[in-house]
Protein backbone atom coordinates (compact mmCIF):
# COMPACT_ATOMS: atom_id res chain seq x y z
CA UNK A 1 0.00 0.00 0.00
CA UNK A 2 1.11 3.59 -0.60
CA UNK A 3 3.12 5.33 2.39
CA UNK A 4 3.08 8.60 3.79
CA UNK A 5 6.10 9.53 1.90
CA UNK A 6 4.64 9.18 -1.63
CA UNK A 7 2.20 10.84 -0.70
CA UNK A 8 3.39 13.74 0.69
CA UNK A 9 6.26 13.70 -2.21
CA UNK A 10 3.25 14.29 -4.78
CA UNK A 11 1.43 16.57 -2.49
CA UNK A 12 4.70 18.71 -2.37
CA UNK A 13 5.54 18.30 -6.30
CA UNK A 14 1.53 19.85 -6.88
CA UNK A 15 1.65 22.38 -4.30
CA UNK A 16 5.21 23.54 -4.21
CA UNK A 17 6.88 22.77 -7.50
CA UNK A 18 3.76 23.59 -9.89
CA UNK A 19 3.20 19.98 -10.62
CA UNK A 20 0.21 20.84 -13.34
CA UNK A 21 -1.36 19.12 -16.72
CA UNK A 22 -1.06 21.81 -18.45
CA UNK A 23 -3.71 20.59 -20.90
CA UNK A 24 -6.47 18.28 -22.07
CA UNK A 25 -7.19 18.99 -25.92
CA UNK A 26 -9.80 17.30 -27.97
CA UNK A 27 -8.99 16.69 -30.75
CA UNK A 28 -12.11 16.98 -33.23
CA UNK A 29 -12.08 16.20 -36.91
CA UNK A 30 -14.27 18.20 -39.42
CA UNK A 31 -13.97 16.60 -41.75
CA UNK A 32 -17.78 15.55 -42.23
CA UNK A 33 -19.16 19.36 -41.39
CA UNK A 34 -17.70 20.50 -45.10
CA UNK A 35 -20.68 21.32 -47.14
CA UNK A 36 -20.38 24.15 -50.10
CA UNK A 37 -22.61 26.51 -48.45
CA UNK A 38 -21.08 28.64 -45.87
CA UNK A 39 -23.60 29.04 -43.75
CA UNK A 40 -24.37 25.66 -43.20
CA UNK A 41 -21.01 25.16 -43.30
CA UNK A 42 -20.55 26.90 -40.33
CA UNK A 43 -23.55 25.67 -38.64
CA UNK A 44 -22.38 22.37 -39.11
CA UNK A 45 -19.09 23.07 -37.62
CA UNK A 46 -20.90 24.59 -34.47
CA UNK A 47 -23.30 21.32 -34.09
CA UNK A 48 -20.13 19.13 -34.68
CA UNK A 49 -17.96 21.16 -31.72
CA UNK A 50 -20.65 21.63 -29.26
CA UNK A 51 -21.90 18.18 -29.61
CA UNK A 52 -18.54 16.72 -28.69
CA UNK A 53 -16.69 18.89 -26.13
CA UNK A 54 -20.14 19.71 -24.02
CA UNK A 55 -18.31 17.97 -21.16
CA UNK A 56 -15.43 18.33 -21.73
CA UNK A 57 -14.57 21.40 -19.13
CA UNK A 58 -16.65 20.05 -16.53
CA UNK A 59 -14.98 16.22 -16.70
CA UNK A 60 -11.51 18.28 -16.64
CA UNK A 61 -12.63 20.09 -13.35
CA UNK A 62 -13.95 16.99 -12.34
CA UNK A 63 -10.74 14.93 -12.50
CA UNK A 64 -8.74 17.86 -11.24
CA UNK A 65 -10.83 17.82 -7.81
CA UNK A 66 -10.70 14.25 -7.72
CA UNK A 67 -7.42 13.56 -7.98
CA UNK A 68 -5.86 16.63 -6.71
CA UNK A 69 -3.89 17.94 -9.43
CA UNK A 70 -4.45 21.05 -11.71
CA UNK A 71 -5.74 20.73 -14.88
CA UNK A 72 -4.67 24.19 -16.28
CA UNK A 73 -6.22 24.39 -19.66
CA UNK A 74 -8.79 22.69 -21.63
CA UNK A 75 -8.90 23.18 -25.13
CA UNK A 76 -10.00 21.94 -28.82
CA UNK A 77 -8.20 21.49 -31.48
CA UNK A 78 -10.10 20.94 -35.05
CA UNK A 79 -9.10 19.67 -38.80
CA UNK A 80 -7.01 22.09 -40.56
CA UNK A 81 -9.80 25.40 -41.50
CA UNK A 82 -8.10 25.54 -45.25
CA UNK A 83 -9.44 22.13 -45.87
CA UNK A 84 -13.08 22.39 -44.40
CA UNK A 85 -13.62 25.71 -46.15
CA UNK A 86 -11.87 24.97 -49.02
CA UNK A 87 -15.26 24.14 -51.02
CA UNK A 88 -17.66 26.96 -49.28
CA UNK A 89 -14.91 29.79 -48.96
CA UNK A 90 -14.54 32.11 -52.44
CA UNK A 91 -12.10 34.68 -50.25
CA UNK A 92 -10.53 35.38 -47.43
CA UNK A 93 -13.37 36.80 -45.11
CA UNK A 94 -15.44 33.60 -46.22
CA UNK A 95 -12.61 32.23 -43.74
CA UNK A 96 -13.04 34.68 -41.28
CA UNK A 97 -16.83 33.84 -40.15
CA UNK A 98 -15.62 30.36 -40.36
CA UNK A 99 -12.93 32.17 -36.80
CA UNK A 100 -15.58 33.55 -35.37
CA UNK A 101 -18.05 30.42 -35.46
CA UNK A 102 -14.90 28.54 -33.17
CA UNK A 103 -14.59 31.85 -30.98
CA UNK A 104 -18.02 31.48 -30.19
CA UNK A 105 -18.30 28.04 -29.86
CA UNK A 106 -15.29 28.48 -27.57
CA UNK A 107 -16.80 30.43 -25.57
CA UNK A 108 -19.84 28.23 -25.13
CA UNK A 109 -18.18 25.46 -24.07
CA UNK A 110 -15.77 27.03 -21.72
CA UNK A 111 -12.52 26.37 -23.19
CA UNK A 112 -9.98 29.07 -23.08
CA UNK A 113 -8.09 28.06 -26.86
CA UNK A 114 -9.37 26.70 -29.89
CA UNK A 115 -6.87 25.92 -32.30
CA UNK A 116 -7.02 24.27 -35.98
CA UNK A 117 -7.08 27.91 -37.59
CA UNK A 118 -4.52 25.87 -40.25
CA UNK A 119 -3.09 25.29 -43.25
CA UNK A 120 -0.67 22.95 -44.31
CA UNK A 121 1.15 24.19 -46.98
CA UNK A 122 4.75 22.06 -47.17
CA UNK A 123 4.71 21.95 -50.95
CA UNK A 124 1.96 23.76 -52.37
CA UNK A 125 -0.88 25.98 -52.05
CA UNK A 126 -3.97 25.48 -53.44
CA UNK A 127 -6.34 28.65 -54.18
CA UNK A 128 -8.50 28.46 -51.03
CA UNK A 129 -5.34 27.95 -49.05
CA UNK A 130 -3.89 30.89 -49.98
CA UNK A 131 -7.31 32.81 -49.07
CA UNK A 132 -7.42 31.18 -46.03
CA UNK A 133 -3.99 32.20 -44.77
CA UNK A 134 -4.49 35.69 -46.09
CA UNK A 135 -7.16 35.69 -43.77
CA UNK A 136 -5.48 35.23 -40.84
CA UNK A 137 -4.68 38.69 -39.43
CA UNK A 138 -8.33 39.57 -39.66
CA UNK A 139 -9.48 36.37 -38.52
CA UNK A 140 -7.11 36.80 -34.81
CA UNK A 141 -7.75 40.26 -34.66
CA UNK A 142 -11.77 39.68 -34.75
CA UNK A 143 -12.01 36.80 -32.21
CA UNK A 144 -10.11 35.79 -28.79
CA UNK A 145 -9.73 32.17 -28.44
CA UNK A 146 -9.05 31.13 -32.05
CA UNK A 147 -4.91 30.01 -32.42
CA UNK A 148 -3.83 29.66 -35.94
CA UNK A 149 -0.75 28.12 -37.23
CA UNK A 150 1.10 26.88 -41.37
CA UNK A 151 3.25 24.52 -42.04
CA UNK A 152 5.18 25.71 -44.34
CA UNK A 153 7.89 22.41 -44.94
CA UNK A 154 8.90 18.99 -43.87
CA UNK A 155 11.55 17.04 -44.70
CA UNK A 156 9.52 14.91 -47.26
CA UNK A 157 8.52 17.59 -48.85
CA UNK A 158 11.27 20.30 -48.58
CA UNK A 159 10.22 24.20 -47.56
CA UNK A 160 7.32 26.00 -49.65
CA UNK A 161 9.34 28.94 -50.22
CA UNK A 162 6.48 30.53 -52.04
CA UNK A 163 4.48 30.20 -48.75
CA UNK A 164 7.37 31.47 -46.45
CA UNK A 165 7.66 34.55 -47.95
CA UNK A 166 3.77 34.95 -47.76
CA UNK A 167 3.83 34.18 -43.80
CA UNK A 168 6.77 37.01 -43.30
CA UNK A 169 4.22 39.31 -44.50
CA UNK A 170 1.06 37.72 -42.69
CA UNK A 171 2.85 37.89 -39.64
CA UNK A 172 3.72 41.61 -40.18
CA UNK A 173 0.17 42.14 -40.85
CA UNK A 174 -1.35 40.18 -38.12
CA UNK A 175 1.01 42.30 -35.67
CA UNK A 176 -0.78 45.39 -37.50
CA UNK A 177 -4.22 44.70 -36.68
CA UNK A 178 -3.63 43.72 -33.33
CA UNK A 179 -1.42 46.69 -32.60
CA UNK A 180 -3.46 48.45 -30.12
CA UNK A 181 -2.73 45.22 -28.05
CA UNK A 182 0.80 44.85 -28.27
CA UNK A 183 0.63 42.94 -31.00
CA UNK A 184 -1.41 39.88 -29.58
CA UNK A 185 -2.57 38.57 -32.18
CA UNK A 186 0.99 37.10 -33.29
CA UNK A 187 1.12 34.72 -29.91
CA UNK A 188 -1.70 32.90 -31.78
CA UNK A 189 -0.09 32.17 -34.86
CA UNK A 190 2.69 29.85 -35.41
CA UNK A 191 4.78 28.76 -38.50
CA UNK A 192 5.86 25.16 -38.54
CA UNK A 193 8.10 22.82 -40.00
CA UNK A 194 7.26 18.95 -39.98
CA UNK A 195 3.88 19.96 -37.72
CA UNK A 196 3.05 16.95 -35.69
CA UNK A 197 -1.14 16.11 -35.98
CA UNK A 198 -1.79 14.91 -32.86
CA UNK A 199 -0.14 18.24 -31.05
CA UNK A 200 -2.20 19.26 -27.66
CA UNK A 201 -0.41 22.45 -26.99
CA UNK A 202 -1.19 26.13 -28.33
CA UNK A 203 -1.05 27.80 -30.70
CA UNK A 204 0.59 25.09 -33.00
CA UNK A 205 -2.41 22.59 -32.31
CA UNK A 206 -4.86 21.05 -34.76
CA UNK A 207 -6.41 17.98 -35.72
CA UNK A 208 -4.54 16.23 -38.06
CA UNK A 209 -6.81 14.48 -40.93
CA UNK A 210 -4.82 11.13 -39.84
CA UNK A 211 -6.85 11.15 -37.04
CA UNK A 212 -9.77 9.68 -35.84
CA UNK A 213 -12.94 11.63 -35.43
CA UNK A 214 -12.17 12.38 -31.62
CA UNK A 215 -9.38 11.94 -29.23
CA UNK A 216 -8.49 13.45 -26.33
CA UNK A 217 -4.79 14.84 -26.24
CA UNK A 218 -3.06 15.75 -22.98
CA UNK A 219 -0.11 17.65 -22.73
CA UNK A 220 2.03 17.53 -19.36
CA UNK A 221 4.25 19.62 -17.47
CA UNK A 222 6.43 20.03 -14.68
CA UNK A 223 9.58 22.01 -15.17
CA UNK A 224 9.76 23.13 -11.19
CA UNK A 225 9.19 19.12 -10.14
CA UNK A 226 12.32 18.88 -12.50
CA UNK A 227 14.51 21.65 -10.90
CA UNK A 228 13.69 20.97 -7.33
CA UNK A 229 15.01 17.09 -8.47
CA UNK A 230 18.15 18.43 -9.68
CA UNK A 231 18.74 20.78 -6.67
CA UNK A 232 19.73 17.57 -4.48
CA UNK A 233 22.55 16.23 -6.60
CA UNK A 234 23.94 19.40 -7.16
CA UNK A 235 27.89 18.49 -8.24
CA UNK A 236 27.07 15.06 -8.96
CA UNK A 237 28.30 13.96 -12.41
CA UNK A 238 26.17 13.15 -15.57
CA UNK A 239 24.89 9.63 -15.08
CA UNK A 240 23.57 10.85 -11.43
CA UNK A 241 22.20 13.73 -13.43
CA UNK A 242 20.36 11.72 -15.83
CA UNK A 243 18.80 9.71 -13.54
CA UNK A 244 17.46 12.13 -11.99
CA UNK A 245 15.64 13.85 -14.51
CA UNK A 246 14.79 10.34 -16.14
CA UNK A 247 12.75 9.71 -12.83
CA UNK A 248 11.65 12.72 -12.43
CA UNK A 249 9.67 12.54 -16.18
CA UNK A 250 8.51 9.48 -15.44
CA UNK A 251 6.36 10.28 -12.38
CA UNK A 252 5.58 13.50 -13.97
CA UNK A 253 4.33 11.76 -17.09
CA UNK A 254 3.02 9.19 -15.18
CA UNK A 255 -0.14 11.84 -13.86
CA UNK A 256 -0.21 13.09 -17.34
CA UNK A 257 -1.14 9.37 -18.80
CA UNK A 258 -3.38 8.88 -15.21
CA UNK A 259 -5.77 12.29 -16.65
CA UNK A 260 -5.79 11.18 -19.99
CA UNK A 261 -7.21 7.48 -19.12
CA UNK A 262 -10.01 8.86 -16.70
CA UNK A 263 -10.41 11.96 -19.56
CA UNK A 264 -10.79 9.24 -22.51
CA UNK A 265 -12.68 6.93 -20.17
CA UNK A 266 -15.55 9.56 -18.61
CA UNK A 267 -16.01 11.60 -21.95
CA UNK A 268 -16.33 8.35 -24.23
CA UNK A 269 -13.67 9.35 -26.66
CA UNK A 270 -10.50 7.57 -26.99
CA UNK A 271 -7.28 8.60 -25.88
CA UNK A 272 -4.25 9.63 -28.48
CA UNK A 273 -1.31 10.65 -27.00
CA UNK A 274 0.80 12.32 -24.45
CA UNK A 275 2.89 15.32 -25.26
CA UNK A 276 6.14 14.88 -23.00
CA UNK A 277 7.17 18.77 -22.53
CA UNK A 278 8.62 20.69 -20.13
CA UNK A 279 6.08 23.78 -20.74
CA UNK A 280 7.24 26.61 -18.62
CA UNK A 281 5.44 29.71 -17.27
CA UNK A 282 5.70 32.77 -16.05
CA UNK A 283 5.34 31.85 -12.53
CA UNK A 284 8.42 31.64 -10.20
CA UNK A 285 9.85 28.11 -10.14
CA UNK A 286 8.04 26.76 -13.04
CA UNK A 287 11.59 27.56 -15.66
CA UNK A 288 13.20 25.58 -18.64
CA UNK A 289 15.77 28.17 -18.02
CA UNK A 290 16.42 27.61 -14.23
CA UNK A 291 16.56 24.30 -15.18
CA UNK A 292 19.60 24.69 -17.05
CA UNK A 293 20.61 27.02 -15.08
CA UNK A 294 20.29 24.35 -12.07
CA UNK A 295 22.59 21.60 -13.90
CA UNK A 296 25.48 23.88 -14.02
CA UNK A 297 24.74 27.19 -16.00
CA UNK A 298 25.27 30.71 -14.64
CA UNK A 299 22.68 31.93 -17.14
CA UNK A 300 20.90 30.34 -20.05
CA UNK A 301 22.80 31.18 -22.98
CA UNK A 302 25.93 31.08 -21.56
CA UNK A 303 28.09 28.33 -23.70
CA UNK A 304 26.94 25.00 -22.46
CA UNK A 305 23.45 25.82 -22.69
CA UNK A 306 23.01 23.65 -26.29
CA UNK A 307 24.08 20.57 -24.52
CA UNK A 308 22.31 21.01 -21.35
CA UNK A 309 19.37 21.03 -23.27
CA UNK A 310 19.81 18.77 -25.43
CA UNK A 311 20.48 16.29 -22.72
CA UNK A 312 17.49 17.70 -20.89
CA UNK A 313 15.56 17.48 -23.62
CA UNK A 314 16.62 13.52 -24.30
CA UNK A 315 16.80 12.14 -20.25
CA UNK A 316 12.87 13.35 -20.13
CA UNK A 317 11.64 11.74 -22.98
CA UNK A 318 13.13 8.48 -21.98
CA UNK A 319 11.81 8.69 -18.75
CA UNK A 320 8.44 9.94 -19.67
CA UNK A 321 8.42 6.65 -22.95
CA UNK A 322 7.72 4.37 -20.52
CA UNK A 323 5.10 6.08 -18.27
CA UNK A 324 2.88 6.31 -20.99
CA UNK A 325 1.59 4.27 -23.21
CA UNK A 326 1.13 6.38 -26.21
CA UNK A 327 3.76 9.27 -27.32
CA UNK A 328 3.23 12.08 -29.35
CA UNK A 329 2.94 15.32 -29.88
CA UNK A 330 5.57 18.17 -29.91
CA UNK A 331 7.25 16.10 -27.08
CA UNK A 332 10.30 18.12 -25.83
CA UNK A 333 11.21 20.94 -23.43
CA UNK A 334 9.85 24.90 -24.77
CA UNK A 335 11.98 27.65 -24.65
CA UNK A 336 9.12 30.19 -24.98
CA UNK A 337 11.26 33.75 -23.76
CA UNK A 338 8.18 35.51 -22.51
CA UNK A 339 6.52 32.63 -20.85
CA UNK A 340 9.34 31.83 -18.72
CA UNK A 341 10.97 33.97 -16.10
CA UNK A 342 14.78 32.33 -16.45
CA UNK A 343 14.70 33.49 -19.92
CA UNK A 344 13.52 36.75 -20.20
CA UNK A 345 16.15 37.56 -17.12
CA UNK A 346 18.71 36.13 -19.68
CA UNK A 347 17.62 38.12 -22.18
CA UNK A 348 17.51 41.18 -20.14
CA UNK A 349 20.88 40.92 -18.84
CA UNK A 350 22.49 40.15 -22.28
CA UNK A 351 23.49 36.06 -21.66
CA UNK A 352 20.74 35.12 -24.55
CA UNK A 353 20.51 36.31 -28.01
CA UNK A 354 18.47 35.19 -31.25
CA UNK A 355 21.19 33.72 -32.63
CA UNK A 356 21.69 31.62 -29.19
CA UNK A 357 17.74 30.70 -29.35
CA UNK A 358 18.21 29.42 -33.04
CA UNK A 359 21.12 26.97 -31.94
CA UNK A 360 19.06 25.73 -28.66
CA UNK A 361 15.94 24.81 -31.13
CA UNK A 362 18.24 22.11 -33.20
CA UNK A 363 18.27 19.68 -29.64
CA UNK A 364 14.49 20.65 -28.39
CA UNK A 365 11.10 21.45 -29.36
CA UNK A 366 9.87 23.67 -30.96
CA UNK A 367 11.54 26.69 -32.19
CA UNK A 368 11.70 30.55 -31.65
CA UNK A 369 8.72 30.79 -29.59
CA UNK A 370 7.15 33.95 -28.24
CA UNK A 371 9.99 36.10 -28.92
CA UNK A 372 8.94 39.94 -29.21
CA UNK A 373 11.19 41.75 -31.86
CA UNK A 374 10.71 45.42 -33.19
CA UNK A 375 7.73 46.70 -34.68
CA UNK A 376 10.09 48.25 -37.55
CA UNK A 377 11.16 44.83 -39.08
CA UNK A 378 10.78 44.11 -42.53
CA UNK A 379 8.23 41.23 -43.73
CA UNK A 380 11.64 39.23 -46.03
CA UNK A 381 13.50 39.48 -42.56
CA UNK A 382 11.07 37.46 -40.20
CA UNK A 383 10.39 35.42 -43.81
CA UNK A 384 14.05 35.07 -43.58
CA UNK A 385 14.20 33.98 -39.73
CA UNK A 386 10.87 31.47 -40.46
CA UNK A 387 13.12 29.96 -43.58
CA UNK A 388 16.52 29.70 -41.05
CA UNK A 389 14.28 27.86 -38.64
CA UNK A 390 12.05 25.46 -41.33
CA UNK A 391 15.84 24.38 -42.80
CA UNK A 392 16.61 23.16 -39.15
CA UNK A 393 13.29 21.45 -39.11
CA UNK A 394 13.50 19.90 -42.63
CA UNK A 395 17.45 18.40 -42.08
CA UNK A 396 16.84 17.09 -38.87
CA UNK A 397 13.26 15.58 -38.98
CA UNK A 398 11.93 17.61 -36.26
CA UNK A 399 9.70 19.70 -35.46
CA UNK A 400 10.29 23.32 -35.59
CA UNK A 401 8.39 26.84 -35.59
CA UNK A 402 8.46 30.35 -35.18
CA UNK A 403 6.22 32.57 -32.82
CA UNK A 404 7.37 36.24 -33.49
CA UNK A 405 5.29 38.90 -32.33
CA UNK A 406 6.60 42.08 -34.12
CA UNK A 407 5.28 44.78 -31.55
CA UNK A 408 4.37 47.71 -33.59
CA UNK A 409 5.05 51.03 -32.07
CA UNK A 410 7.97 49.42 -30.07
CA UNK A 411 11.93 48.87 -29.98
CA UNK A 412 14.82 47.15 -29.09
CA UNK A 413 14.93 47.30 -24.73
CA UNK A 414 10.99 48.39 -24.83
CA UNK A 415 8.78 45.28 -22.83
CA UNK A 416 5.62 44.26 -23.91
CA UNK A 417 2.83 42.27 -21.60
CA UNK A 418 0.87 39.87 -22.70
CA UNK A 419 -0.75 38.58 -19.77
CA UNK A 420 -1.66 35.59 -18.27
CA UNK A 421 0.53 32.52 -19.32
CA UNK A 422 1.42 34.53 -22.46
CA UNK A 423 3.79 36.31 -19.85
CA UNK A 424 6.06 38.94 -20.97
CA UNK A 425 8.77 40.00 -22.63
CA UNK A 426 11.35 42.61 -23.74
CA UNK A 427 11.50 43.38 -27.61
CA UNK A 428 15.09 41.77 -28.87
CA UNK A 429 17.01 43.12 -31.42
CA UNK A 430 17.47 41.08 -34.91
CA UNK A 431 19.78 40.93 -37.60
CA UNK A 432 19.47 43.83 -39.64
CA UNK A 433 20.83 42.67 -42.82
CA UNK A 434 18.61 42.39 -45.65
CA UNK A 435 17.42 39.18 -46.68
CA UNK A 436 15.61 40.45 -49.70
CA UNK A 437 16.98 38.98 -52.67
CA UNK A 438 16.82 35.60 -51.10
CA UNK A 439 13.41 35.87 -49.93
CA UNK A 440 11.87 36.65 -53.35
CA UNK A 441 13.26 34.24 -55.22
CA UNK A 442 9.67 32.48 -55.46
CA UNK A 443 9.60 28.53 -55.86
CA UNK A 444 10.65 25.30 -53.48
CA UNK A 445 13.93 23.90 -51.39
CA UNK A 446 13.81 20.55 -52.73
CA UNK A 447 13.55 18.01 -49.93
CA UNK A 448 16.70 16.81 -48.24
CA UNK A 449 18.66 13.79 -49.18
CA UNK A 450 18.24 11.17 -46.31
CA UNK A 451 21.85 9.60 -46.58
CA UNK A 452 25.49 10.94 -46.19
CA UNK A 453 24.40 12.68 -42.87
CA UNK A 454 27.15 14.89 -41.57
CA UNK B 1 -12.36 -1.72 -4.34
CA UNK B 2 -11.54 2.05 -5.14
CA UNK B 3 -9.81 3.61 -1.99
CA UNK B 4 -9.17 7.36 -1.02
CA UNK B 5 -6.35 8.93 0.69
CA UNK B 6 -6.96 11.85 2.93
CA UNK B 7 -3.93 13.43 3.92
CA UNK B 8 -4.24 16.63 7.01
CA UNK B 9 -1.41 18.90 7.26
CA UNK B 10 -1.02 21.07 9.58
CA UNK B 11 0.06 22.37 13.43
CA UNK B 12 -1.06 20.00 16.12
CA UNK B 13 -3.25 20.22 18.67
CA UNK B 14 -5.91 18.55 20.49
CA UNK B 15 -8.55 15.92 18.57
CA UNK B 16 -7.73 16.75 15.35
CA UNK B 17 -7.99 13.06 14.34
CA UNK B 18 -11.30 12.53 16.50
CA UNK B 19 -12.83 15.40 14.70
CA UNK B 20 -12.15 14.05 11.03
CA UNK B 21 -12.95 10.79 12.43
CA UNK B 22 -16.23 11.52 13.62
CA UNK B 23 -17.19 13.27 9.82
CA UNK B 24 -16.07 9.83 8.30
CA UNK B 25 -18.29 7.93 10.99
CA UNK B 26 -21.25 10.44 9.98
CA UNK B 27 -20.43 10.32 6.48
CA UNK B 28 -20.68 6.51 5.94
CA UNK B 29 -16.75 6.08 5.22
CA UNK B 30 -14.86 3.30 6.43
CA UNK B 31 -11.29 4.04 7.54
CA UNK B 32 -8.96 1.30 6.27
CA UNK B 33 -5.45 2.56 7.30
CA UNK B 34 -3.74 5.18 9.24
CA UNK B 35 -0.01 6.78 9.47
CA UNK B 36 1.13 9.74 11.45
CA UNK B 37 3.75 11.54 12.33
CA UNK B 38 5.19 15.01 13.61
CA UNK B 39 7.70 16.74 11.97
CA UNK B 40 9.06 19.79 13.71
CA UNK B 41 5.18 20.61 15.52
CA UNK B 42 3.95 20.07 12.47
CA UNK B 43 0.82 17.00 12.64
CA UNK B 44 1.39 14.61 9.19
CA UNK B 45 -1.28 11.73 8.64
CA UNK B 46 -2.42 10.19 5.85
CA UNK B 47 -5.51 7.67 5.75
CA UNK B 48 -6.39 5.53 3.50
CA UNK B 49 -10.58 5.26 3.15
CA UNK B 50 -12.86 3.60 1.47
CA UNK B 51 -16.25 6.18 0.10
CA UNK B 52 -17.77 4.00 -2.11
CA UNK B 53 -20.93 3.46 0.58
CA UNK B 54 -20.53 7.20 1.50
CA UNK B 55 -23.97 8.90 1.44
CA UNK B 56 -22.95 12.35 -0.28
CA UNK B 57 -20.82 12.08 -3.62
CA UNK B 58 -16.53 12.80 -3.50
CA UNK B 59 -16.32 16.37 -4.67
CA UNK B 60 -19.12 17.51 -1.62
CA UNK B 61 -16.78 15.10 1.30
CA UNK B 62 -14.08 16.54 -0.15
CA UNK B 63 -14.92 20.15 0.36
CA UNK B 64 -16.81 19.48 3.73
CA UNK B 65 -13.76 18.03 4.62
CA UNK B 66 -11.68 21.30 3.68
CA UNK B 67 -13.92 23.34 5.39
CA UNK B 68 -13.30 21.30 8.63
CA UNK B 69 -9.80 21.76 8.32
CA UNK B 70 -10.11 25.21 8.28
CA UNK B 71 -12.33 25.06 11.58
CA UNK B 72 -9.20 23.54 13.46
CA UNK B 73 -6.80 24.76 11.91
CA UNK B 74 -5.06 22.56 8.97
CA UNK B 75 -5.31 21.46 5.62
CA UNK B 76 -7.31 18.37 4.71
CA UNK B 77 -7.03 17.15 1.18
CA UNK B 78 -8.93 14.37 -0.04
CA UNK B 79 -7.33 12.68 -3.22
CA UNK B 80 -7.97 9.17 -5.32
CA UNK B 81 -6.03 6.70 -4.28
CA UNK B 82 -5.25 6.36 -8.14
CA UNK B 83 -2.76 9.20 -8.45
CA UNK B 84 0.01 8.04 -6.02
CA UNK B 85 0.02 4.81 -7.17
CA UNK B 86 0.93 5.77 -11.11
CA UNK B 87 3.35 8.15 -9.60
CA UNK B 88 5.16 5.16 -7.31
CA UNK B 89 4.25 2.06 -8.45
CA UNK B 90 4.97 0.88 -11.84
Amino acid sequence: MINIFEVNETNKMVEQENLDVRTITMGISLLDCIDNDLDKLNENIYNKIISKARNLVSTGNEIEKEIGIPIVNKRISVTPIALIGASACKCPDDFVTIAKTLDKVAKEVGVNFIGGYSALVSKGMTPSEENMIRSIPKALACTERVCSSVNVGSTKTGLNMDAVKLMGEIVLETAQCTKDSDSLGCAKLVVFCNAPDDNPFMAGAFHGVTEADCIINVGVSGPGVVKTALEKVRGENFEVLCETIKKTAFKVTRVGQLVAQEASKRLGVPFGIIDLSLAPTPAVGDSVAEILEEIGLESVGAPGTTAALALLNDQVKKGGVMASSYVGGLSGAFIPVSEDQGMIDAVISGALNLEKLEAMTCVCSVGLDMIAIPGDTKATTISGVIADEAAIGMINQKTTAVRLIPVIGKGVGETVEFGGLLGYAPVMPINKFSCDAFVNRGGRIPAPIHSFKN
Amino acid sequence: MKKTVITVVGKDTVGIIAKVCTFLADNQVNILDISQTIVQDYFNMMMIVDSNNATKPFGELSDELYKLGEDIGVQIKMQSEEIFNSMHRI
